[in-house]
């Protein structure tokens, strides 16, 4: 039975499911990793990620474009985004909870449009997996790596722009700064809410995207087709230590697990009540390195979730 | 402007706003927003029928918020109210298995009690983390929720399924019908209205008496306004935080407990999803509490509200074929009004005090004029 499982075959598909499973976590990841560099906590992730992901459905559903799908989740994110920042920067709203607001808002209105425009989930052109010349051909590593769709290679790329980005641009920089102390950015001439809007912008954006990558990589829609991925995305940047790689690597382990789990399903080595026991070991893994990561505190934003403005 | 009339003035206007953009969705979707609202309304609060459905539909949203009203007056913010009810739910589920045969009068307290153990305990871990370890409650809380639902997916779909299911090869995940002697009792006849119902309103106030009326509750109270100050004045800070999240987790769990045995079915039914338990009471739950004000009794008239919105969406639905998905919707958008709001207030709030304050010392000044010309009266005469 077991020994079913250990076949090269079998684990090196499994290996590549995970990686491709955890390409949604780890774009909106990275995104949510951007606004908290900056002190910015955005809870309503999945919310975003819900909105990103109906009309990126709707969008391919019509036209039949994939590419149009990923763009209009982009989008739709950045509304989300210009939103978001108008609500914590402007207003000055409580972030943790603003951020329930706009998850419920995301949960319902993606429900709404669904039921209202489409009805049935109906079938939509998946990615197809476009396998990189040369690397792709390397014996068990090329389906593990380099046998993905584009949005998975522009996961990864991203994560060692965004690592760039944070640390060695000038703008990487004012998002450091403006995420620690934002007083003392502020006196240099930074502009915290500037820097931070963008941050809010690009982090929103990237959950948009993750939506679409994934309703476009399942092929269909449901009603919370995400269930609770943009939430998993906040806890992976904290057990990420806000770094890309962190995030990248917290990502792999919950793809990997997921893809592991579904395989044992599917070989029928664990029952369906097993496996889903046996899901809640990324979830149980992230509350322990919690534990330990929380020690370290002088990873996280000093000025997280605190708003700034010069009044004081 | 008066501070209390602040309190209230803004989160009507914020439900007035959402209710507004609604009303232009269903609009751009085709539909007549009156008409929906009417059939909302007459749906929520028409009739008898309706009020009892709207006062079930409340029940869960207010033990939720009472909960959420403890938490984040000891700033803790929960959000593992999923998780919470799940677990309270599952607690009771197993108890009442185990005794079925207990009398109702000894059956349903213990089943409240059972429920109130199993939220308390999933919101006691959270809350250790948080003071002996500072894990992040968001985080801790949001990966409980997911814990908490895998545990009654497995539970339900292999120990504590319905024998007849496995019988008959269809293995629903859904328990057996559970012993009658834990149903809750109809109080109206021909209703749907619970014993559930007295009991959240009866938590509301034993936590707003918790809260004002006992040195612990002042001592969460202290804790949550000023842990620094609180742990100078030589009050157990961490103790607090693991106290408040343990009782915001307990009330959640009788929710889930009184979900289960108000439920039509009388038994715990999973779809895989924790929503399709709780029906977002867990955050649903957060909206009716911060439109209360944080304030348990005040959550009593918010969730009466919102549950109302909640079952109207569903006769909207019927009447001009909108989803009722756009309630949730809405409940959204009044969150981030409200809070995008208490800005607004708290500056309206500073401004009146200015304005009262430059009225105090103009009036102090003049009364300063007076007697300074008195004197000169004085030395003139």
């Amino acid at each position: 039975m077991m020994s079913e499982f250990f076949t090269t075959s079998v684990l090196i598909a499994t290996f590549a499911a995970g990686v491709r499973l955890a390409m949604p976590f780890l774009l909106a990841a990275l995104g949510e990793t951007m606004g908290q560099r900056s002190g910015v906590l955005n809870l309503g992730v999945d919310g975003v990620m819900l909105l990103g992901a109906f009309f990126a459905y709707w969008t391919v559903l019509e036209t039949d474009s994939r590419l149009g799908g990923v763009m209009v989740g982009l989008l739709v994110g950045l509304l989300m985004g210009v939103l978001y920042a108008v609500v914590t920067l402007v207003f000055q709203a409580e972030q943790g909870i603003s951020g329930i607001g706009i998850f419920l808002f995301g949960l319902g209105m993606s429900e709404l449009l669904f039921q209202e425009l489409v009805g049935t989930p109906l079938p939509i052109s998946a990615f197809t997996e476009t396998k990189i010349p040369i690397l792709g051909d390397i014996p068990w590593l090329g389906e593990m790596f380099f046998t993905h769709s584009p949005l998975v290679y522009a996961a990864i790329v991203l994560v060692f722009i965004l690592t760039w980005v944070i640390n060695s641009t000038t703008f990487g920089l004012n998002v450091r700064a403006v995420g620690e102390n934002p007083e003392a950015a502020d006196s240099l001439g930074v502009s915290v809410n500037r820097t931070r809007a963008i941050t809010i912008v690009i982090g929103n954006s990237l959950a948009g995207v993750a939506g679409a990558a994934l309703t476009i990589e399942l092929g269909t829609f449901q009603n919370n087709l995400t269930n609770g991925i943009g939430f998993i995305a906040v806890a992976l940047v904290y057990f990420g230590a806000w770094r890309p790689f962190g995030v990248l690597a917290g990502s792999l382990l919950y793809g990997l697990v997921t893809a592991t789990v579904t395989q044992l399903k599917v070989l029928d080595i664990v029952s369906g009540a097993t496996a889903s026991l046996a899901t809640t070991a990324p979830a149980v893994l992230t509350v322990i390195a919690l534990a330990v990561i929380a020690r370290r505190t002088a990873d996280q934003p000093a000025a997280l979730t605190v708003p700034f403005s010069r009044s004081g | 402007m008066n501070h209390r009339l602040s309190g209230l003035l803004i989160p009507a206007a914020a439900v007035v706003a959402a209710l507004l953009i609604g009303a232009l969705m269903i609009l751009a979707l085709g539909a007549n927003p009156v008409d929906g609202y009417r059939e909302l309304f007459i749906g929520a609060f028409g009739s008898g029928d309706a009020l009892a459905d709207t006062a079930v539909r409340a029940m869960p949203l207010l033990l939720v918020g009472v909960g959420i009203c403890v938490a984040f007056r000891a700033k803790v913010i929960n959000i593992g109210g999923e998780g919470q009810i799940i677990a309270g739910a599952l607690v009771s589920t197993v108890t009442v298995l185990v005794v079925p045969g207990l009398p109702s009068l000894i059956l349903i307290p213990l089943v409240l009690v059972a429920g109130m153990i199993g939220g308390g305990f999933w919101g006691a871990i959270p809350g250790a983390l948080k003071a002996y370890l500072s894990v992040n409650e968001i985080l801790s809380t949001i990966m409980l929720n997911i814990v908490a639902v895998q545990i009654m997916n497995y539970l339900l779909r292999d120990p504590l399924i319905d024998p007849e299911e496995i019988e008959r090869g269809t293995r629903i995940p859904q328990t057996e019908r559970l012993s009658e002697n834990a149903d809750l009792p109809i109080l109206l006849d021909g209703t749907r209205l619970h014993l559930g119902v007295v009991v959240a309103v009866m938590a509301a106030v034993v936590a707003w008496a918790f809260l004002w009326r006992t040195t612990i509750g002042f001592k969460v109270r202290a804790v949550g306004q000023n842990p620094a100050a609180a742990g100078y004045a030589g009050m157990p800070v961490k103790r607090m935080t693991l106290l408040a999240l343990t009782y915001s987790g307990a009330m959640c769990g009788l929710a889930g407990a009184v979900l289960v045995f108000g439920s039509q079915s009388h038994r715990l039914i999973t779809d895989g999803s924790s929503a399709g338990f709780t029906g977002s009471a867990g955050f649903n739950g957060i909206v009716a509490a911060l439109f209360g004000g944080l304030h348990p009794l005040w959550t009593i008239p918010s969730s009466f509200l919102f549950g109302g919105l909640l079952v109207g969406a569903n006769a909207m639905q019927r009447a001009i074929q909108i989803p009722s998905a756009l309630a949730v919707g809405l409940n959204g958008l009044v969150v981030v009004f409200v809070v995008s709001s208490n800005r607004i207030r708290d500056r309206m709030r500073q401004r009146s005090e200015l304005a009262a304050a430059a009225r105090a010392l103009a009036r102090r000044e003049a009364e300063d004029e007076q007697h300074t010309d008195d004197i000169g009266g004085k030395v003139v005469a």
